[in-house]
């Protein structure tokens, strides 16, 4: 057979980094792949076992790839409000919002996570492979603003714990408080119970600032932790011992499988410079009520074409999974017009049968449509179905 | 359990069993360990004409799609049944119990040892 590759996004850098767990995976034995220039777990035993762990119980994630660019100052929000599509003055600190970087053509630079971490303090989580182009960009456009842009990539780790398990698990961890003087355990899981989905709290671990964040890229309940580098191997150590069998270390394949199902927008997949944020179903992340200008508002009002292709959920018939760049073609006759191209694919592991995001011309996008995908020769039936795949349950 | 130095290997990442002239054709452990959870597999019906070098098969992980090239030429007298409807068996058993096809054959060309398959693949 052929050398199989691994499919993850992410430009390969010449510089390899290493993530400050990397130790730690070598030690449980983890199989890795470049992404964005990171050598990163893949998976350390069976993907689909791991797959399985955050939709039953809980799984850790090493994330430390993930860019963090903190903007900081007096006009620190009003100068997201126009950097960013979304109104960020708008969120209260604690609270955390999806958002997109546009370019001036209204086209996705990245996709981000932005948390309010005080009245003048954002942090804004890109992308491993688009961390230099967002701090320029931020750096760029924050410029006329009484505000200041510092990449704090290289010293913030990211650990995230998903599944249902992970509210039980993290609040049985000896060593975590609540940030400042008088806390105590009960505090703290009081607090984490209380603790809304895109909410987070400045909590500590051993006296060391981590920020909690209730968050993720499974479609689980779970937090995300961002942590000082060197504590990081010490947090995933004493999460795993007390998880037990309920926390089992997770690589990115799962990742992906688990975003996927959870019809959430990969950067380079579903999202990229040519793509405009209502073509992917973003159109909601576009604050177009918010005064003021920002970078792309005048390409996003301009709108898209009509025949602009949009990204629709595929279900496909068999085992067979449609990959990305696999061509889309309508109705299952043999000769249907080409119709649009897949984005992401996998046979779907919570849901047993092959799942894909597609861009397709609008004509053939409406839900129950009959398309087929072309596998590699084989015409394969395919319906367009709902976003998300899979939605836990309450 | 099969002994993994009296197979032969390709470039390919295949294993070959000579039993007079069939020989039985599998992918190897590394080859499974590259693509993950392996969840489908397709393989030639009994009969097929098969060429060395040209390709027979597909190997598909959540992740990936490995293909599986003829090593001989010959025709395949069995597919496993037994991992087309336990695909893992691959990933479990890839020496054993997850073997792909049979195969007859009158022609044996040069393949690897087990020795210069364990140093192609660096271990």
């Amino acid at each position: 057979m052929t050398e199989p590759g691994t499919t993850e996004t992410g430009t390969t850098g010449t510089t390899e980094r290493r993530s400050p767990l990397d130790e730690v995976h070598r030690a449980a034995g983890a199989s890795f792949t470049d992404f964005a220039g990171w050598q990163m777990p893949v998976r350390y035993s069976s993907d689909l076992a791991e797959h399985h762990a955050v939709r039953t119980h809980a799984g850790i994630f090493d994330l430390s790839h993930m860019g963090e660019i903190v903007v900081v100052g007096p006009e620190a929000a009003d100068a997201l409000d126009y950097a960013l599509a979304g109104k960020l003055s708008a969120i209260a600190e604690g609270q955390a919002k999806y958002s997109l970087l546009l370019g001036r053509d209204g086209g996705v630079i990245d996709d981000l996570v932005v948390y309010r971490t005080g009245d003048d303090r954002y942090m804004v989580v890109a992308n491993a492979s688009n961390r230099e182009v967002v701090a320029d960009e931020l750096r760029d456009r924050t410029a006329p603003f009484e505000a200041e842009v510092f990449d704090e990539s290289d010293d913030i780790a990211l650990i995230a714990l998903q599944g249902p398990d992970s509210l039980e698990v993290l609040q049985q961890t000896p060593g975590f408080g609540i940030q400042g003087p008088g806390n105590d355990g009960e505090d703290f899981a009081a607090a984490l119970d209380g603790l809304k989905y895109y909410r987070a709290i400045a909590a500590e671990y051993d006296g060391e600032p981590v920020l909690i964040a209730r968050t993720g890229y499974t479609g689980e309940d779970g937090f995300e932790l961002y942590v000082a580098p060197e504590r990081a191997a010490r947090i995933w150590d004493a999460l795993r011992e007390t998880g037990g069998p309920r926390v089992v270390p997770c690589g990115l394949a799962s990742r992906d499988t688990l975003r996927l199902e959870a019809g959430m927008p990969l950067y380079g997949h579903e999202l990229g410079r040519e793509v405009m944020p209502v073509q992917a179903g973003l159109g909601r992340v576009v604050a177009l009520s918010k005064e003021g200008d920002f970078v792309g508002r005048a390409a996003i009002e301009q709108g898209t074409p009509a025949d602009a292709p949009v990204l629709v959920g595929l279900a496909l018939e068999g085992r067979r999974a449609a990959r990305a760049d696999y061509e889309v073609f309508d109705g299952d006759a043999p000769d249907g017009k080409r119709v649009g191209v897949v984005t992401s694919g996998a046979l779907s592991p919570t849901l047993g049968h092959p799942i894909a995001m597609a861009f397709v011309t609008p004509d053939a996008a409406e839900k129950g449509r009959t398309l087929t995908v072309d596998v590699r020769g084989t015409r394969v039936p395919a319906s367009v179905v709902p976003l998300p795949f899979y939605k836990r349950g309450a | 359990m099969t002994d993994q130095t009296e197979l032969q290997y390709t470039e390919e990442h295949e294993w070959v069993q000579v039993d007079g002239d069939t020989v039985t054709i599998g992918i190897t452990d590394y080859a499974a360990e590259k693509l993950g959870d392996v969840v489908y597999v397709d393989l030639p019906a009994a009969g097929t004409a098969i060429t060395s070098g040209n390709v027979v098969g597909e190997i598909e992980s959540t992740k990936s799609v490995g293909e599986l090239f003829a090593p001989v030429d010959g025709e395949v007298v069995e597919s496993n049944q037994a991992v087309i409807d336990a695909p893992e068996l691959v990933n479990s058993d890839p020496f054993g119990e997850g073997w792909l096809i049979k195969v007859t054959t009158s022609t044996l060309p040069k393949l690897l040892s087990h020795a210069e398959y364990r140093a192609l693949v660096g271990e």
